[in-house]
């Protein structure tokens, strides 16, 4: 599980791209890619290395106000988990 | 026959030439792979990589053959870079130079995957008929020097299948990203080496175990692929995730194929991206459009549940073994011509393995060069 202060960057071998045909951001890494939606979209432009969880958490709460904030977290933490199982992201400590 | 949807490709696959110093008796190019000398130009591959990432794809495979032997791989790295491609350098390494390497990634490279054959030099050097076992460590280890992503490439048969447990060490001491264990696909050199390189199922059983073991124990640092054979499947694969669906082959001389191997089947005729655009030959092409679809099933296939699921196999294993491309594939356990896959696993029983006598391994070679120079694939409008 990936840790509330952890500050998750996209790991070197992946790349993010806008796809003209879809309108979507997709993630790219050796053999595969990953379409994402408006929410993963946002989470991923936020994996810098620079944003805390917790700060991806309360950025993405802010840009989708009406949404209640554990659905935001829960969406967030569960989605940089998969992520994090399959080696895309890295945490700073 | 209707015209069959056509769906976006995602994946370019750039055989860039034929030729490799390596000699891997279970080469995927051709047997007559020297038939395809007539390379492209630069200026043709380039307007290949436009024309691809026009059509949707956003994944670059470049390789050979080994790629490293076009020296003009750089600028067509800055040009994948440019429309955005994921570009894999997928390469023996034993061309490659530390400073090329350092070059490459400069210009854009994202991923570099490496063959390994063995975990020792001698059996290693058994498999790609040279020397070169050192030299692809040493690649291995420039690649994370300069801090490029590492997939390292094991195809797995017979000799090597009890390794995997120091094939997994010898990924975690390189620090490999990616390790791909890849079963034999028994068709080119592999077919002709079938009888060496098939394993027998308890081989096979195991060695799954302990890739699914080192998965486990290593998710979130090396992700590990295990390719199963279809030799031991009940079904076949969804070869290429389907014929002309995903994925966009361009052969050295300019051939768009679906699969690395679809011009060695009878009755197609392919064409080249030098008479006529990529985008057209991928969307109306005859040979493309002739396996898309479900017309050209035959039973078991067309009625069949899975047919949406594996495409009825492998085109290419459907020829080469039974000689009819329209069959299903004979991996499939439904297959009236099942019994062909039978009868290779039974060659693997210890039994029939020892009162074979050894069999020599053979070794891919190109064709003596013959003195004409004019091209002699049937390809393109110009033949008809």
């Amino acid at each position: 599980m990936i840790e509330p202060t952890a500050r998750p960057k996209l790991a070197p071998k992946v790349r993010l791209r806008f796809d003209a045909q879809t309108q979507r951001y997709l993630l790219l890494y050796p053999e595969k890619g990953m379409q994402l939606n408006g929410t993963a979209a946002d989470i991923v432009q936020l994996c810098t290395g620079e944003h805390s969880v917790e700060e991806i958490i309360t950025r993405l709460g802010a840009k989708y106000a009406p949404q209640p904030p554990e659905a935001i977290r829960q969406e967030v933490t569960s989605f940089l988990n998969a992520l994090a199982e399959r080696a895309l992201i890295q945490s700073e400590p | 026959m209707s015209t069959p949807a056509v769906n976006r490709p995602y994946t370019l696959v750039a055989e860039l030439t034929y030729k490799c110093p390596l000699r891997c008796v279970y080469c995927s190019n051709p047997l007559d792979y020297g038939r395809h000398d007539a390379t492209l130009s630069t200026e043709e591959w380039l307007r290949v990589l436009r024309d691809a990432e026009a059509l949707g794809v956003v994944q670059l495979n470049l390789t050979g053959g080994e790629p490293l032997l076009r020296p003009d791989l750089e600028p067509l790295v800055a040009e994948a870079e440019r429309l955005q491609l994921y570009t894999n350098l997928i390469t023996s390494g034993i061309p490659l130079t530390r400073e090329r390497l350092a070059r490459l990634r400069d210009l854009g490279l994202d991923n570099v995957q490496i063959s390994i054959q063995d975990v020792t030099a001698a059996g290693a050097e058994r498999i790609a008929g040279r020397k070169s076992f050192e030299r692809k460590l040493q690649v291995a280890r420039w690649v994370k020097e300069l801090s490029l992503p590492l997939t390292l490439n094991v195809v797995l048969h017979r000799e090597n299948l009890d390794h995997c447990g120091e094939i997994v060490a010898l990924a975690e001491k390189l620090s490999a990203d990616r390790l791909e264990l890849a079963n034999t696909q028994y068709l080119g050199w592999a077919l002709l080496n079938r009888e060496s390189l098939l394993p027998t199922r308890e081989q096979l059983a195991r060695a799954r175990e302990i890739a699914a073991a080192a998965r486990a124990r290593l998710t979130g640092k090396m992700e590990i692929l295990f390719v199963t054979p279809d030799y031991y499947g009940d079904r076949p694969k969804a070869c290429m995730d389907g014929w002309g669906r995903r994925f966009i082959v361009v052969s050295p001389d300019g051939l768009v194929l679906p699969c690395h191997l679809a011009h060695t089947l009878p009755g197609l005729e392919w064409e080249s991206v030098k008479e006529r655009a990529l985008a057209e030959i991928w969307e109306r092409g005859d040979a493309l459009n002739h396996f898309r679809g479900e017309e050209w099933m035959q039973e078991p296939c067309r009625s069949c549940d899975r047919r949406t699921i594996d495409f009825g196999g492998c085109r290419c294993q459907a020829y080469h073994l039974t000689g009819d491309a329209a069959a299903t594939d004979p991996a499939c356990a439904l297959s009236p011509r099942h019994a062909l896959i039978e009868a290779a696993r039974e060659q693997t029983a210890p039994a029939a393995a020892a009162a074979r006598k050894s069999v020599a391994l053979k070794y891919r070679h190109a064709p003596q060069p013959r003195n004409s120079v004019r091209p002699r694939h049937r390809s393109s409008a110009r033949d008809r």
